[in-house]
């Protein structure tokens, strides 16, 4: 059944500070909406709860990619395009730019901003795990000021986020430190192109002299939230990636995963090929 | 009701809507623009697709408050050009002569990522089609005749081009 449409509103105040003021009055009354590539199929499919909208889409303060040398931060507004169109990220932070060129279609990723699928909060969402695995910060504004946290505290459960309904996320910040790391990530659906992941890990690994020195490890969809796998890269830590050590991580991930059963495939499947995806990532740091 | 400003294909226009109607139904309902069409509704299978100040989107899910002071163009924007030239645009020719359309409902959004595609690759690789057409869906023709139109109207591209 499709909504009617004229039972909601939507405004587009013409400036950040607009936007936040009335966020300010009664935050209750209103949802933001950035590129609605989620809360439109949900109006189509007559799923809204909300009422009111506030559109963000326009607001050029929120889109923008400012790369420094020590850091590169990414208004919540950009889209997948312009981070997938950018060159500093393509060279310095590849996860991100697979990330993006995973999202959907090219028609979704010309409207899908990069706020949207972090505030959005699915397990199952692309960019997620590789901001983990950049240890990420996150920007939140409000009418009463900003405030920044690592992006891993920035999940609490399912669908739940410390977002509070006054403010907006504003930015992302990846420091530009991870020369010299080996990347690796895969994102395992129901075909190659345009499919919400059943599995995906996004994975960071320093190695010296054939020694895992930092490893980081970032995963969708094997838990209520994206999480990193602490538990995995601390047992490989400061060791070197061989069959055993490989056999404790895997051992390690099962521990800490927590993977569901639902339309897209089973807890089953999803706990064995990411213990397939980790030995895949592990085995690339073996001498 | 919200009134809306916006130009579509090259017309200035303004329409009294919900803010939150899709612009997919201001096109077809408002303005009698039915060449594009609602496949799915919910962003996954490009038969809206529209170019919305250049770039490739589904008017499925676009508000149509946030078209307000954009440029779009529709199916009939590329086939106005008819008119002025008196032929079909070359990818609409391409189309016609490589058996890329049958029924024809996914034809309007895939010349419009063909459009867009174009515009970035102007001769586009296999690949390069393939990903640019991904989120276009077509039950009739299998997709190898459309990416043979692709790459006809690519080749076309080098000595005519197809830019508007
Ligand atoms: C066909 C299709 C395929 C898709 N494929 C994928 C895929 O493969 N992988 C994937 O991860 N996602 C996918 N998506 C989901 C979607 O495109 C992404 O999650 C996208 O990033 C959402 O961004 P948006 O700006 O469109 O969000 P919106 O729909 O505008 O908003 C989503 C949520 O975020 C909130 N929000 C947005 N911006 C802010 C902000 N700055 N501050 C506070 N709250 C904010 C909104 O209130 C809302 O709750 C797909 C969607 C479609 C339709
Ligand atoms: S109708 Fe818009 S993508 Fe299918
Ligand atoms: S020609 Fe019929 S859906 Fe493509």
């Amino acid at each position: 059944m499709r909504s009617n449409v004229a039972d909601f509103t939507l405004i587009a105040p013409p400036t950040l500070n607009a936007t936040l003021e009335i966020l300010a009055c009664d935050s209750s009354l209103y949802t933001p909406i950035a590129g609605g590539t989620e809360l439109m199929v949900a109006l189509s499919a007559n799923r809204l709860a909300q009422k009111n909208f506030l559109s963000i889409k326009h607001l050029t303060e929120l889109r923008f990619i400012d790369a420094t040398p020590d850091a590169i931060t990414i208004g919540s507004g950009t889209t997948f395009t312009d981070i997938r169109r950018h060159a500093v990220i393509a060279t310095d932070l590849p996860l991100l730019n697979q990330a993006a060129s995973w999202t959907g279609s090219i028609a979704n990723q010309n409207r899908g901003t990069l706020g949207g699928n972090i505030v959005n909060a699915s397990p199952a969402a692309d960019s997620p795990p590789a901001l983990l695995a950049y240890d990420a910060t996150v920007t939140l504004v409000s009418a009463t000021g900003t405030r920044t946290i690592p992006y891993r505290d920035f999940h609490l459960g399912y669908k739940k986020t410390v977002l509070r309904p006054d403010e907006l996320l504003y930015s992302i910040k990846i420091k530009r430190n991870f020369g010299g790391y080996i990347t690796y990530t895969r994102k395992v659906g129901t075909r190659n192109a345009q499919a919400i992941s059943k599995v995906a890990l996004a994975c960071l690994a320093l190695l010296d002299n054939g020694v895992v020195r930092d490893i980081r490890i970032g995963a969708a969809s094997l838990h209520e939230t994206p999480i990193r796998c602490t538990a995995t890269e601390q047992s490989i830590l400061n060791q070197p990636s061989t069959p055993s050590t490989i056999a404790a991580a895997r051992a390690a991930l099962a521990t800490e995963v927590r993977p569901i059963d639902d339309i897209r495939s089973t807890a089953k499947y999803r706990a064995a090929v990411a213990a397939s995806l980790l030995e895949e990532f592990l085995r690339t740091l073996s001498g | 009701m919200t009134t809306v400003h916006f130009k579509i294909n090259g017309e200035e226009k303004s329409v009294a809507a919900p803010p939150m109607k899709r612009l997919l139904d201001v096109l077809r309902e408002d303005l009698h623009l039915t060449g594009a069409k609602e496949g799915c509704g919910e962003g996954e299978c490009g038969s809206c697709s529209i170019l919305m100040n250049g770039e490739l989107v589904n008017s499925c899910l676009v508000p149509i408050l946030q078209a307000e002071g954009t440029h779009i163009m529709t199916i009939e924007g590329v086939a106005h050009l008819v008119e002025k030239n008196e032929k079909l645009h070359p990818i609409q020719q391409s189309f016609l002569e490589k058996g890329g359309a049958q029924c024809g409902i996914c034809t309007p959004g895939m010349i419009l990522a063909t459009h867009y595609l174009l515009d970035k690759y102007p001769q586009p690789t296999l690949l390069q089609i393939q990903e640019g057409l991904a989120g276009n869906l077509c039950r009739c023709t299998g997709y190898m005749r459309i990416f043979d139109a692709v790459q006809q109207a690519g080749r076309q591209n080098l000595t005519t081009g197809v830019a508007e």
